[in-house]
């Protein structure tokens, strides 16, 4: 930290990601359930604020710019040994995802503002704890820490996915916590299998120690690493262990689906931090355990996935579907194992992210004009043939003008579809790419079945995607029958917008973001950095210590 | 001792992953205490297991892993026990709320048709 300024409140930053949507939350919940607009101002600068926080700690961590160079900020709550204490770390990875939960809490928050804040009790205290819960869970540096985040993320999210009641919310939500119960109860299993034989918690530790596990303690350890495995594959939906997925998206409230759908990606997170790590070319004969199964169990997400997005009647459920094609990719891109993959990879998660919140909080502004039933009737009127119009209202046909407001929507929806099938202009088509080509940089002739096999998911994926969104979209816009214009205000509209909007700065900005994602890959791969941070003794009285 | 604790973690799993995949809300939620109770007992199994021993320390002896239990699996058992014990009411409350709209107890909000 030669040279860069940093007066001591700087080194308590790491913190306030945790600190800030707790103490708000917990003061919303005494605040009474009428005052709602002060509920609203508070919950919205909290988000900002967090937001602007998780920027801040973004362009620390990036400071230097320099490759490998980046900064790793340990924090060590109480000051204590990382060996005895509790430590949160915060490199360029947890960083990114910062930022991410920062924009996405922020635009779905706004969104609620308009109907869905009204639709129960203590919708503003989850809201926050839901963001407590992310952001602590992107920041520790510890299994058990991790486990205590999830829960309270899990925790809030039950709430947000029930939020607003009814009988398909309470049902969906039953199966959403009976499996989330399970699979926190095979995280549990995972630790203290890994905690028996290794003695430690600490992720940094434990991928120093994984070298010299004595062999026959071996395979224990990793039976831990695979039951660990399990849960964060059940949250970030990999076939088979996601049929839940798409019917809890379905059902949940626009802005808690779109905050929620990042859930998903803390399964991801977590693999990538932990596998990376822990089975990374240190770990001895353990190096790359389980790579193969992150490879071919994320083609198989992506099958599934596209067989579901086609199969699909339901514009929610096609955005539900989306979320499954995602994993899969980010899944199968990380189990591959190459650097530069995962830095596609990286890139392809952010864009993600941003295009299925912004099709979520779409949906529910698309859906409120149309007639109920509309889907069923859609289908069948492709079933048996349109019936109604052969020729006969040519002339209308013409003249026919499509309202404003579904015009924008339309336009949105149109770069939605583009970002999720990969299609150019915008960043998802970037993220593909550079997904796919570090893979076939190798020459042709040596590749593996599977990279084949993946590269053939993606393609298709992104076929079926194109497929089924403009059919949906051809339907939803074009052939409806005509219900009233959705009633959209503009307090709704901005969060879509800012949403896209990033994304097409993510498209124009991409020589920059994908220099980071790149870094970001790099220190993953080589988590020296991180280790060597982690672990380096605390200097006296500052709670913190920073590998320069 | 340790074939004691390993058979009744078993038996607890055993019991806890059948009601678990019976079709009654009631006996899911049975299942998913029998199943956390079977987890507390792992976690804490996997701080050793030894009869007579002091908790954490002895009065003018220096702790070593040799001479006590490791009370880390301790601290993290009584976590999963508050964390467990909180969720478990939370699903209660959706199970009532289930059985007051669909009007029966079945998981998926209807009886399956015969």
């Amino acid at each position: 930290m030669n040279g860069w300024p940093m007066s001591a409140w700087m080194n308590h930053l790491v913190i306030a990601p945790i600190i800030i949507p707790l103490l708000v939350g917990a003061l919303l919940m005494l605040i009474d359930e009428r005052r709602r607009a002060l509920k609203a101002t508070l919950g919205v600068a909290s988000a900002s604020a967090l937001l602007a926080l998780a920027v801040l700690l973004l362009c620390l961590t990036d400071h230097t710019a320099t490759g490998a160079d980046a900064t790793v900020r340990v924090y060590r709550l109480g000051d204590w040994p990382s060996l005895f204490g509790i430590v949160l770390v915060l490199d360029r990875l947890s960083a990114m995802m910062l930022v991410l939960t920062g924009i996405l809490g922020l635009s779905a928050l706004v969104f609620a503002l308009a109907r869905w804040q009204k639709a129960g009790a203590h919708f503003h205290s989850l809201f926050q704890f839901q963001l407590m819960g992310l952001n602590g869970a992107f920041l520790t540096g510890d299994l058990f820490n991790l486990f205590v985040f999830f829960e309270i993320m899990l925790a809030a999210s039950y709430g947000l996915a029930l939020h607003g009641s009814g009988l398909a919310r309470v049902r969906a939500g039953l199966h959403y916590i009976a499996i989330n119960l399970a699979a926190s109860l095979l995280f549990l299993i995972g630790v203290s299998m890994i905690y028996g034989v290794s003695g430690t918690l600490n992720m940094a530790e434990l991928a120093v120690r994984i070298a010299g596990v004595a062999p026959e303690d071996r395979g224990l350890l990793e039976a831990g690493a695979a039951i660990l495995g399990v849960a964060f594959l059940i949250k970030a939906g990999m076939w088979p262990l996601g049929f839940w997925l798409p019917n809890t998206y379905t059902t949940v409230g626009a802005p808690s689906a779109a905050i929620i759908s990042i859930l998903s990606k803390v399964g991801i997170y977590a693999i990538i931090r932990i596998w990376l790590l822990v089975f990374g070319d240190g770990a001895g004969t353990s190096a790359g355990f389980g790579g193969h199964w992150l490879l071919i169990g994320g083609v198989l997400t992506i099958a599934f996935g596209s067989i579901a997005v086609l199969a699909t009647q339901n514009l929610a459920r096609l955005a539900g579907a989306s979320v499954l094609v995602s994993s899969g990719t980010l899944l199968a891109a990380v189990g591959a194992g190459q650097v530069a993959v995962t830095g596609g990879a990286l890139f392809y998660m952010t864009s993600s992210v941003l295009a299925i919140a912004g099709l979520f909080l779409l949906i529910e502004l698309v859906e409120r004009g149309r007639m109920v039933g509309a889907d069923v009737l859609a289908v069948t009127r492709e079933a048996f043939g349109e019936g109604e119009d052969e020729e006969s209202d040519d002339d209308d046909a013409i003249g026919v003008s499509i309202p404003a407001i579904m015009a924008i929507l339309g336009i949105a929806f149109m770069a939605c579809a583009l970002l999720l099938a990969g299609l150019p202009p915008l960043s998802g088509f970037l993220a593909k790419f550079a997904i796919l080509a570090p893979m076939l940089a190798q020459g042709a002739e040596g590749l593996p079945f599977t990279t084949w096999a993946l590269m053939a998911a993606l393609i298709l994926s992104g076929l079926a995607t194109v497929v089924a969104m403009s059919r949906t979209g051809i339907d939803v816009f074009w052939a409806s029958p005509a219900g009233d214009l959705p009633r959209v205000r503009l307090v709704e509209l901005a969060p879509v917008m800012m949403l896209l909007a990033l994304s097409v700065a993510l498209t124009v900005q991409a020589g920059p973001v994908m220099r980071y994602m790149e870094d970001t890959a790099r220190s993953l791969h080589g988590p020296e950095r991180y280790v060597q941070g982690v672990m380096a003794p605390a200097a006296p009285g500052t709670g913190k210590g920073v590998a320069p | 001792m340790e074939l004691i604790l390993a058979l009744g973690i078993g038996v607890l799993t055993g019991s806890g992953v059948w009601l678990l995949l019976r079709p009654r809300t009631f006996q899911v939620i049975i299942g998913l205490s029998l199943l956390s109770y079977a987890v507390n007992l792992f976690i804490f199994s996997t701080g050793g297991l030894r009869t007579g021993a002091a908790p954490v320390l002895e009065r003018g002896m220096a702790g070593s892993l040799a001479t006590h239990a490791d009370p880390v699996p301790q601290a993290l058992v009584l976590t999963a026990i508050v964390i467990s014990f909180a969720t478990t009411a939370l699903f209660l409350v959706l199970l009532l709320a289930a059985r007051g709209l669909t009007g029966t107890d079945h998981v998926d909000g209807k009886e399956k048709s015969r």
